[in-house]
């Protein structure tokens, strides 16, 4: 006999156990894709893996892609400690984007260029955060919805901006105008796109692991999204709590857009995130909220989209398998948080 | 504006009126009925492009168009069946749950969609259901050929918002479904299981949700195409926040977004806007977002949306 049990606290070692319980078991149930579309599974992971960590110039590709979702991971990760339900990271990326755009267009020297450029797109996403944290706490509107939908607010302001002002006069492309050249972020390693946003990435996790676990503020965060009632008599304002984690949320997503912006595209077409704010929840349930483990969740996020183009070329699988492993791998995350919860006890034979 | 006036009142007009309105209201009734009951469904955007995919599929592979809305019915229904257990079996977390059915769901249509038909310079297309006129009514100068000429799948469409609201208010199941949603708690003192109502409301949303996916591959499109969906499922979301949880309101609301929407149609193609077509489309999301704050005083929405429910916790 098997007993369902609840738990009052988990081991350390889940914090790893679980996610690559939960990437396992998604690997397994992707496999039987791979074995429908009619290639051999062990084939198709093999040049999946060494498409995307294979050699130096896959694991750079596989770096620029984990950028922006180490980002959005990180908004998440931060919005969710705080139990701040932000869905809405897509919308602050774009809003990151736009902003970092128009400051990127201006002719001014370059380093001074890029600051402003990461101020803009932080300001930006956090202005955007803000709307959803503020409604909360002055109207008791639910922010999982708020956040959402204004996700298509932003994407609608992005599409007129470039079909209007920003669109290309020569071709009548709805792309934006390019940043001046001295504004593209520079390039690490010679032959690669290797750019600086990418260590800025691997820089602000740490960061705001330290924010999070060593500061007053981070044990704020973490106190109102565990016990609000508690934090309320142990004297913390709950609200002003909520809207400072909004704006780091928002800035930290509005980041993710100018690396975009100012290390991959150089400008703004309306396909600029593929569902990076989406992502960013699928990081950071499979980091657990820790924004230490938020970097190698975006890692294997980004590797599985590197290496499905080119388990696509070699295997004729289609490579949105990449997209289908992202979704089963959030649910398979979230049913093995389960164990955190719970634990399974043997109980003797019933009498 | 006296331009605006005469374009209003085509026939044309009132028909692509209709037609934006039909898929909105079924997934607006979907969502409805899953909130209802206490459980938010982010998965709707993920089940609508689905459904679309395996109805636009089953269409094409069998030539029978019937076969092809049941199998996108049967879709919705089983991907709100997985959304129940994650969210209402498990007690997970319910707007995590519904992004991955979301990301899930996509990614196999895509996937999928590929695999069936490959790699094809001008996407398949299948042979649309023929309008049916509807005998008398449909001889009503301007309204009738609009309204009463349309697709089966739009009389379905319009049975189904007074349908919906008898369920809901004038059947004992209805009941539940409300009792669920409110308070769970009490109705589990009555007798009513908060697990197998939830169930079969989001299940019954589910299988609305693809009843919509249907409407866009199998009548509005004639194709499956890649941003088939593009964002309809989030209109839902809103919709149903400012029809206030109401079937009828919301529908109201479906055809009011659908008569912004194909008033943008129309400038954008004649050439009359001033005003960038993205304002009319960013209109439903920003009017929801200040409904929700007026409305926020007199909490309309379900009380125990959003919160799991296990027996044992007191």
């Amino acid at each position: 006999m098997f007993r369902l049990e609840a738990r009052t606290s988990t081991p350390a070692w889940f914090n790893l156990a679980l996610p690559l319980l939960a990437i396992g078991a998604t690997l397994v149930l992707c496999s039987g894709l791979i074995a429908l579309a009619g290639a051999g599974v062990i084939e198709a992971y093999g040049v999946m893996f060494a498409a995307s960590l294979g050699d130096s110039y896959a694991i750079t590709e596989t770096l620029v892609r984990a950028t922006p979702m180490i980002f959005t991971g990180l908004a998440v990760a931060v919005a969710f400690r705080a139990k701040f339900w932000n869905i809405g990271a897509e919308g602050q990326l774009l809003a990151g984007a736009v902003a970092s755009c128009a400051v990127g267009a201006i002719a001014m020297p370059g380093p001074l260029a890029m600051l402003l450029m990461a101020l803009a797109g932080a300001a930006a996403g956090a202005a955007v955060a803000l709307l959803p944290a503020t409604l909360r706490v002055k109207f008791k509107v639910d922010d999982v919805v708020s956040s959402l939908l204004l996700n298509s607010v932003i994407f609608y302001a992005l599409m007129a901006l470039i079909e209007g002002p920003w669109k290309d006069s020569f071709s009548g492309y709805p792309i934006s105008p390019p940043i001046e050249d001295s504004a593209n972020f520079p390039v690490l390693l010679e032959g690669t796109r290797l750019h600086l946003g990418v260590v800025a990435a691997f820089v602000a996790a740490p960061v705001i692991w330290f924010l999070i676990a060593r500061t007053t503020l981070g044990f704020r965060i973490r106190v109102i999204g565990e016990n609000p009632e508690a934090a309320r008599y142990g004297g913390i304002h709950v609200e002003r709590v909520l809207i400072s984690t909004a704006l780091l949320s928002g800035a930290l997503a509005g980041l993710a857009g100018v690396g975009e912006v100012g290390g991959v595209h150089f400008q703004v077409m309306s396909d600029i995130s593929p569902g990076y704010g989406y992502s960013g929840i699928v990081v950071a349930m499979l980091a657990r909220l820790n924004p230490l483990g938020v970097v190698p969740a975006a890692l294997f996020l980004a590797a599985v989209m590197t290496g499905a183009e080119a388990m696509s070329r070699a295997t004729g699988v289609p490579a949105f398998l990449s997209e289908v492993i992202q979704g089963t791998a959030l649910l398979a995350m979230l049913v093995a948080l389960l164990f955190t919860a719970y634990r399974i006890r043997r109980v003797g034979a019933a009498p | 504006m006296s331009v605006v006036l005469e374009q209003i009142f085509q026939v044309g007009f009132l028909a692509a009126i209709i037609r934006i309105a039909t898929p909105l209201a079924f997934a607006t009734l979907g969502e409805m009925f899953s909130e209802r009951a206490g459980v938010l469904n982010l998965g709707i955007e993920g089940i609508m492009l689905l459904s679309a995919m395996t109805g636009f599929t089953a269409t094409s592979l069998s030539g029978s168009l019937w076969l092809g809305v049941l199998a996108a019915v049967l879709t919705g229904a089983l991907m709100g069946a997985v959304h129940a257990l994650f969210t209402v079996a498990l007690g997970l977390s319910q707007h995590v749950c519904g992004i991955g059915v979301t990301l899930f769901s996509s990614g196999l249509a895509y996937f999928l969609y590929r695999l069936i038909f490959g790699q094809q310079s001008v996407p398949p297309s299948i042979k649309s259901f023929e309008t049916l006129p509807i005998p008398v009514l449909s001889d009503i100068p301007v309204l009738g050929p609009a309204v009463f000429n349309q697709f089966s799948l739009v009389y379905m469409a319009m049975a189904a918002v007074p349908l919906a609201a008898f369920v809901l208010y004038r059947t004992p199941w209805g009941l539940s479904v409300r009792m669920v949603g409110e308070n769970p708690r009490a109705a589990d003192s009555a007798g009513v299981s908060v697990i197998a109502t939830r169930f079969q409301a989001v299940i019954l949303g589910g299988a609305l949700m693809g009843l919509a996916g249907a409407f866009l591959s199998m009548v509005q499109f004639n194709a499956f195409t890649f941003g088939l969906v593009s964002g309809r499922g989030w209109v839902a979301i809103a919709l149903v926040v400012f029809g206030r949880w109401d079937p009828w309101r919301s529908a109201g609301a479906a055809l009011l977004f659908a008569f912004v929407d194909a008033l943008q149609l129309r400038m954008q193609a004649s050439g009359l806007g001033h005003i960038p077509y993205e304002a009319f489309l960013m209109l439903p999301f920003i009017f929801t977002i200040v409904a929700m704050a007026v409305m926020s005083r007199n909490a309309v929405a379900p009380s125990a949306l959003l919160k799991p429910f296990r027996r044992e916790e007191r």
